[in-house]
């Protein structure tokens, strides 16, 4: 089985930067399927920008390496979907391609950064998509806009390839409708890639199971506490309740890192980024720098022209948390609170199987409504641990509140995707049935 | 005014790949930007993945360093803009090296063995190549073939109190390096020097740029005496960087060129430790050159002299290990004194000459089929050959043909006889006493018989003619 | 707190364009963060290095180059195979 597939979306939530009007496909696993790709990762031959100006015509030469295994599985690359500028966003707002709408209800946001691929996949546009997750942005946008979202554990799907943000943090990911695609689209891209050398050889073949009997189920209190909306939080506890239902007992726990999480996380993914987006300089790829100037002087005129605001602020913070007398007390002090929040994972996990709680502390918010740095990151507080501690996580939709979607969030041990599969699976089956 | 000068050496290590990519590094005879793939370009989300063979050549160094491996080493980026910097940080090793504490044996000045400190080695990947255009308009352009290049960058403590302690201590690395077989001298800018030189009690200044090794001396020598000078004339020397421009043998100074870094080092997230302290007890050796220096001469009876030099680059030392057996002095004179003159003069490798012809020449010296002087003028006409790419004669048949074999005294009689009757006057002033007229005569007899004949005999034969009153 | 002076440093150090009249509102900004950031003053201790895998190594041996076609193909200006890049004499 080989052909091609007509793609021609109404794309009227622009979840798109690039659509392929004709996508080649064969077969495999994912035989036909048109897939979408978030444009941080590297697709040969197509353009990649990252949502960024200063990427504007760069045409990679190599595929990541997630694209080379959906299109050993016989997938159809249908095009490369809007995103935060370099996945720096909550929302999609800061695209240099414009905003995405949420589908749901388009004065919205979609969330973000993978804002495109939620939309593009909760819009029936595509069946599955891939996003990428550095501290939400995979989670986020699937709770806003209705879908399923997983963050597989840091180091099981191989990062070759994906335009990095916050190498330590991100991982690439699936999303799709339901959880089972979600598993099947998991089970394609986990995949021991050598060239990534922070990967670990642990492949995903599984095949999602409603049986939980038995799974315990930790609760806890940082997940429900002060800025969560009680609205959502009482929505994600009737969900508990119908896992509870299923057979699965719930335990109180304590993440008390919680405290320290974002400000840690803000400040590593900070400082990586300032190093990563140093290279956006207009000599080897992206629009031309000015070589009549001298280097400092053209590399600054370019990035100040073809950067967005949140990038240059947030590659500022990070440049600035790792200068000489600032990273002591910045970069050092987050990475001390990263491992105690590592630590209370761990320490968590001794009782439990999964964690349970909301994904977002509220649900999708009006466009161009937080323009505030700090608002806009305060929404990262439910996601970003997982992504500090390494750990999988997924969202799964549970509900409405004002007809807005809520995302339940499960956490599991390192490498224990299949465990948090089978919970959101058995949650998913259950309110069905 | 003690002088004080410590070093930072960058030199190249002979992987067949770059440090973090498959590339190759043989790009000697190829175009820009040949050699090159997503990750050595810094294409956004390319990772790097560490060369094994590296860390191997790394822990072979500090082993024969005697240094102490890290238990755990890292690598960090190091962040600044640059048009050669593809990724706009290096990957290198910052806290946590691959090893520490070294030392390496030389001669000071006065001949007497000193310690030099290693203080750490660490492995770095090495930037693109720039070339500047001037013109109406400036601008650089960009070779990222080197980049990605496996370094290892040698910092030694502040223990070498001249410039030729300088060059000392860089030969004996050089040739430590070559014995282990990491590095290939023969190579462009394999090894290039930073170095730090300050006089007793005066600021420390830093002559980045010296690209090659033999530069080094130059490079200090200019800056001790400008130093010096200052110091001299009641001023202070500036505490600065300076770049040595190689051409004029001088050193300016980087003002205003340098700002004030900060490089915001941080551990590489794409690149998890290293941990191979346990694997240095397993590493073999080979022989270091100072203990082939030793063995030189116990077990080919040659001099300390000939020893030194035959042990300095271990391609000779082989050669001269080949083409010993028979006579070992003998062979010891003819590759230090001779042969590696003529090579320098050609500017030949030792890796040209084949050991066999020369083994071939050397029997025919200890034969006595041919004399030192004919012997020199076979081995040139051999290293003509190979320099030019010719086959390589048999010497013996180059003396067949060039009629070099030694004559008894007889055959220069006739000879001896005509010199004597076209000199009277010098046969006069030996007749007078004159020992320096026999020495002219001789001379001229060698030059007619192109060094066929032994100078002894022919002084005695000339003697014989003379006082028979042959003329 | 940080001041205009040290964002217009950060921006350089960054090699990051500002104009003048953005620097009030990034400076604002930035002290509004560093003031959330507070909180990781109370962090006690610092962390041994994150760990991971280990020896992660690769074989040494060739793997194929991209043409110089392709490593040319994104550049914005080019010259006889060379990348051109500004100036830095």
């Amino acid at each position: 089985m080989a052909g091609t597939l007509d793609f021609s979306p109404d794309d009227r939530y622009n979840a798109f930067i690039t659509t392929c009007s004709t996508a080649p496909f064969s077969g495999g696993a994912l035989a036909g399927i048109a897939v979408a790709v978030k444009d941080n990762i590297s697709t040969a031959g197509i353009e990649t920008t990252c949502g960024s100006r200063i990427l504007e015509g760069y045409i990679p030469p190599y595929d990541a390496y997630v694209v080379e295994l959906l299109r050993r599985e016989g997938a159809a690359i249908v095009g490369k979907t809007n995103m935060d500028e370099f996945g720096m966003g909550s929302t999609t707002e800061t695209s240099a391609f414009g905003p995405t709408k949420n589908p749901i209800d388009t004065t919205r946001v979609p969330g973000g950064s993978s804002g495109g691929s939620a939309a593009a996949v909760a819009a029936g546009l595509v069946p599955m998509a891939l996003g990428s997750d550095t501290g939400g942005s995979i989670r986020c946008p699937a709770a806003f806009c209705g879908v399923v979202g997983l963050k597989p554990t840091y180091g099981r799907v191989s990062r070759y390839g994906l335009i990095a943000y916050a190498s330590s943090l991100e991982q690439v990911g699936p999303i799709a409708r339901t959880v089972e695609d979600v598993s099947r689209l998991m089970s394609v891209i986990a995949r021991y890639d050598p060239r990534d050398a922070t990967m670990f050889d642990r492949p995903y073949d599984h095949r999602p199971s409603a049986d939980i009997g038995g799974l315990r189920v930790g609760i806890p209190e940082e997940y429900f506490g002060e800025g969560v909306d009680p609205r959502v939080a009482k929505k994600v506890r009737d969900a508990i309740g119908v896992i509870e239902d299923l057979g699965a007992s719930t335990v109180p726990v304590s993440i008390p890192g919680m405290r320290y999480a974002l400000a840690a996380y803000y400040v590593i993914c900070t400082a990586e980024a300032s190093s990563n987006i140093a290279r956006f300089d207009g000599v080897r790829y992206g629009p031309a720098v000015d070589t009549r100037k001298s280097w400092h002087e053209a590399y600054q005129d370019i990035r100040q022209e073809k950067l967005g605001p949140e990038v240059r602020r947030r590659v500022m913070l990070g440049t600035f948390a790792l200068s000489a007398g600032y990273a002591g007390r910045y970069y050092a002090k987050a990475l001390g609170a990263r491992q105690k929040i590592r630590q209370d994972f761990e320490r968590a996990f001794r009782d439990v199987d999964v964690i349970a709680g909301p994904t977002m502390p509220t649900v999708a918010f009006p466009l161009g409504e937080r323009t505030d740095p700090v608002s806009m990151y305060l929404s990262d507080i439910l996601t970003a641990p997982a992504n500090l501690a390494g750990i999988p996580a997924i969202s799964v939709p549970c509900g409405r509140v004002d007809g807005l979607p809520v995302g339940l969030q499960l956490m599991g041990r390192q490498f224990e995707e299949e465990r948090i599969i089978d919970a959101a699976y058995a949650y998913e089956q259950g309110v069905k049935a | 005014m003690k002088t004080i000068v410590g070093l930072e050496i960058h030199v190249q290590l002979a992987t067949a790949t770059k440090l973090f990519c498959g590339c190759s590094t043989d790009y000697r005879d190829d175009g820009p930007n040949t050699h090159c793939c997503p990750i050595c370009l810094g294409l956004p989300g390319s990772l790097p993945r560490l060369n094994r063979k590296a860390v191997e050549y790394g822990l072979l160094v500090a082993k024969a360093l005697d240094m102490r491996v890290l238990e755990e080493s890292d690598f960090a980026r190091k962040n600044y803009f640059y048009p050669d910097l593809a990724k706009a940080y290096q990957i290198t090793q910052s806290d946590r090296p691959l090893a520490v504490e070294g030392t390496v044996e030389i001669e000071d000045d006065e001949g007497h063995e000193k310690i030099v400190r290693i203080t750490r080695v660490h492995l770095e990947e090495d930037p693109g190549r720039l070339v500047h255009v001037a013109g109406a308009s400036k601008y650089s352009l960009v070779d990222y073939n080197r980049s990605g290049i496996p370094l290892l960058e040698i910092v030694t403590e502040p223990d070498m109190r001249s410039p030729q302690e300088a060059r000392r201590f860089l030969n004996k690395l050089r040739t430590i390096l070559e014995y282990l077989g990491v590095f290939d001298g023969e190579r462009e800018g394999a090894l290039r020097v930073d170095a730090n030189i300050s006089i007793e009690g005066s600021a420390r200044v830093e002559v980045k740029n010296i690209s090659s090794y033999k530069g080094v001396e130059k490079a200090l020598t200019f800056e001790a005496t400008r130093q010096r000078n200052l110091l001299r004339r009641g001023q202070t020397v500036a505490r600065e960087t300076r770049h040595f421009m190689e051409g004029r043998g001088i050193t300016t100074s980087a003002r205003g060129k340098e700002e004030a870094h900060d490089y915001r080092y941080f551990p590489d997230p794409d690149l998890g430790p290293i941990r191979v302290a346990d694997r240095v007890a397993a590493i073999d050796l080979p022989e270091l050159p100072t203990a082939r220096k030793n063995r030189f001469m116990a077990q080919y009876g040659i001099s300390l002299n000939h020893a030194r030099t035959l042990t300095g680059d271990p391609r000779l030392a082989d050669f001269y290990e080949h083409v010993a057996p028979a006579d070992p002095i003998l062979a010891a004179t003819w590759a230090a004194d001779i042969l590696l003159g003529e090579l320098n003069y050609r500017n030949m490798s030792i890796a040209a000459v084949p050991a066999d012809r020369i083994r071939e020449l050397l029997a025919l010296l200890r034969a006595e089929t041919i004399t030192d002087a004919a012997g020199v003028q076979v081995l040139r006409e051999m290293l003509d050959a190979c320099a030019a790419g010719r086959p390589c004669e048999k010497p013996a048949d180059i003396v067949k043909r060039e009629g070099l074999a030694r004559a008894t005294g007889d055959d220069f009689v006739a000879i001896v006889q005509a010199v004597i009757a076209s000199n009277p006057q010098a046969v006069e002033d030996y007749r007078a006493g004159k020992k320096g007229a026999l020495n002219f005569i001789v001379g001229q007899v060698m030059k007619e018989t192109r060094g066929r004949a032994d100078p002894r005999e022919l002084g005695r034969i000339v003697s014989e003619c003379i006082e028979k009153g042959g003329v | 707190m940080v001041t205009e002076s040290d964002i217009e440093h950060i921006a350089e150090l960054a090699d990051i364009g500002i104009s003048r009249d953005e620097v009030p509102e990034f400076t604002r900004q930035f002290n509004a963060i560093l003031e959330y950031f507070e909180i990781l003053d109370t962090v006690e201790g610092e962390s041994a290095p994150a760990g991971g895998i280990t020896n992660a190594f690769r074989d040494d041996e060739p793997r194929p180059c991209l043409s110089q076609e392709a490593a040319l193909a994104n550049a914005g200006s080019t010259e006889d195979g060379f990348i051109k890049a500004p100036r830095v004499m």
